[in-house]
């Protein structure tokens, strides 16, 4: 037919475009993550990224391996749904270490520690414990409240402060 | 081995299938993990909220978040009897440091820790233009910081403020719920840390979870329910005057 006479150049300019197409498939394929798209339009695997990031704290699971007598103690106590790490900080390098004994961690000062919470203020509920500036007379409060742990005191006097 | 220009062209592509696979490697499961047996979620009392900051300063040290930037922060609230629209709210740091003492014996306090609602369908992971923050199939919001290019159309678009721009690395980052704690059996640092239980990771699609008793039976509200994000940070005894 003559029609298709002289359609080499429109043949050319297809192939070239089926040859761009393909260097695309290809660059493509090369610089697309393999886990893009495995779950939505992001790279799966930034899913995994995330979840391997190192931790600091290492729970109160963990904890509790070791220091069972102190859960125990917690347990009985107003502080039994305070966890270790709330007041003795991240401790994932002390707990989770092959050598726990390598990195001990440091005693928190019951001065400073426990106003953190019980600092008196109208702006907490009122059933929460909290003392103002008097209470302690400039006492830390580990001198009364032996233990902190359960840090209720043995004498009558307790309860006295609100 | 001989081979003419025909056979040659015909290995080429499965070649390069080959290679693709090769330089992808195949992604890791954590062991143990389902992302399809969890739905992700947060539940806050405000009833048991003391100001205390401990979860945020648990949220820095766990997660590295530089100074002066929050994935969670508290905000208290101050309403006068006679002024529900306009609260009195301060933030000082974030609540990292904890509160001033509040001496005015007037209206109401309480205070509101805040972190990203993990939306189901959420505005920032709608308008990323290069796929790099996303909600897992688990029900989490993250950041890709391989793919984020830092342009914060995101952080524009939370209608909750939750995201920022992390000045050393210039991506997007907020509250991914310590992904790595939860994939492998903890809680959130949050979590672990709030000496009152005032946060709870909750796992929606855990039916032994005690957040479906705790949902059926109290007042829980999300924030800003007439955007239909899907917000699943459910709050107890929220005033009607947090924003």
């Amino acid at each position: 037919m003559s029609s298709f006479k002289n359609t080499g150049h429109l043949f050319r300019f297809a192939g070239l475009f089926v040859l761009a197409f393909l260097i695309f498939l290809g660059v493509r394929g090369f610089v697309v993550p393999k886990s893009f798209g495995q779950y939505g339009h992001y790279r799966g695997n930034a899913i995994v990224d995330d979840a391997a990031r190192p931790m600091f704290y290492a729970g109160h699971q963990a904890c509790e391996t070791c220091h069972a007598d102190i859960a125990a103690t917690k347990a009985s106590g107003a502080h039994a749904h305070v966890n270790c790490e709330a007041c003795h900080g991240p401790q994932a390098i002390h707990a989770l270490a092959d050598d726990p004994t390598a990195h001990i961690p440091v005693k928190p000062d019951s001065a400073t520690l426990c106003i953190r919470c019980h600092a008196k203020t109208l702006a907490k509920p009122k059933n929460f414990p909290q003392v103002d500036g008097d209470h302690s007379q400039g006492m830390a409060c580990i001198t009364c409240h032996t233990n902190p742990h359960s840090p209720a005191m043995d004498t009558a006097a307790k309860g006295g402060a609100k | 081995m001989k081979m003419n220009r025909r056979q040659i062209l015909m290995l080429m592509p499965a070649a390069a299938i080959a290679w693709e696979s090769i330089l992808a490697g195949t992604p890791e499961e954590a062991p143990n993990y389902k992302m399809s047996e969890h739905w992700w979620s947060m539940l806050i009392d405000i009833s048991k909220c003391i100001g205390c900051g401990n979860c945020v300063r648990a949220c820095a040290a766990e997660n590295k978040v530089p100074a002066g930037h929050f994935r969670t922060w508290v905000e208290r609230y101050h309403v006068d009897d006679e002024n529900m629209t306009e609260p009195q709210v301060i933030s000082p740091n974030g609540g990292f440091d904890g509160f001033p003492a509040a001496t005015e014996d007037t209206g109401k306090y309480f205070y509101v820790p805040k972190l990203c609602n993990q939306c189901a369908d959420s505005p920032c992971t709608q308008v990323c233009p290069v796929g790099a923050t996303f909600i897992s199939p688990d029900g989490v919001v993250m950041v890709d910081r391989k793919y984020c290019l830092g342009c914060a159309y995101c952080v524009q678009a939370c209608p909750y403020g939750c995201r920022y721009i992390h000045p050393e690395l210039e991506v997007a980052d907020k509250c991914d719920l310590c992904y790595h704690r939860i994939t492998k059996g903890l809680t959130t640092a949050c979590c672990e840390n709030c000496p009152t239980g005032a946060r709870q990771l909750a796992d929606l699609k855990d039916p032994k979870d005690p957040i479906h008793e705790f949902l059926r039976t109290h007042n829980v509200q999300v924030l800003k329910p007439q955007m239909a994000t899907g917000a699943k940070v459910f709050y107890n005894d929220l005033d009607g005057s947090v924003r």
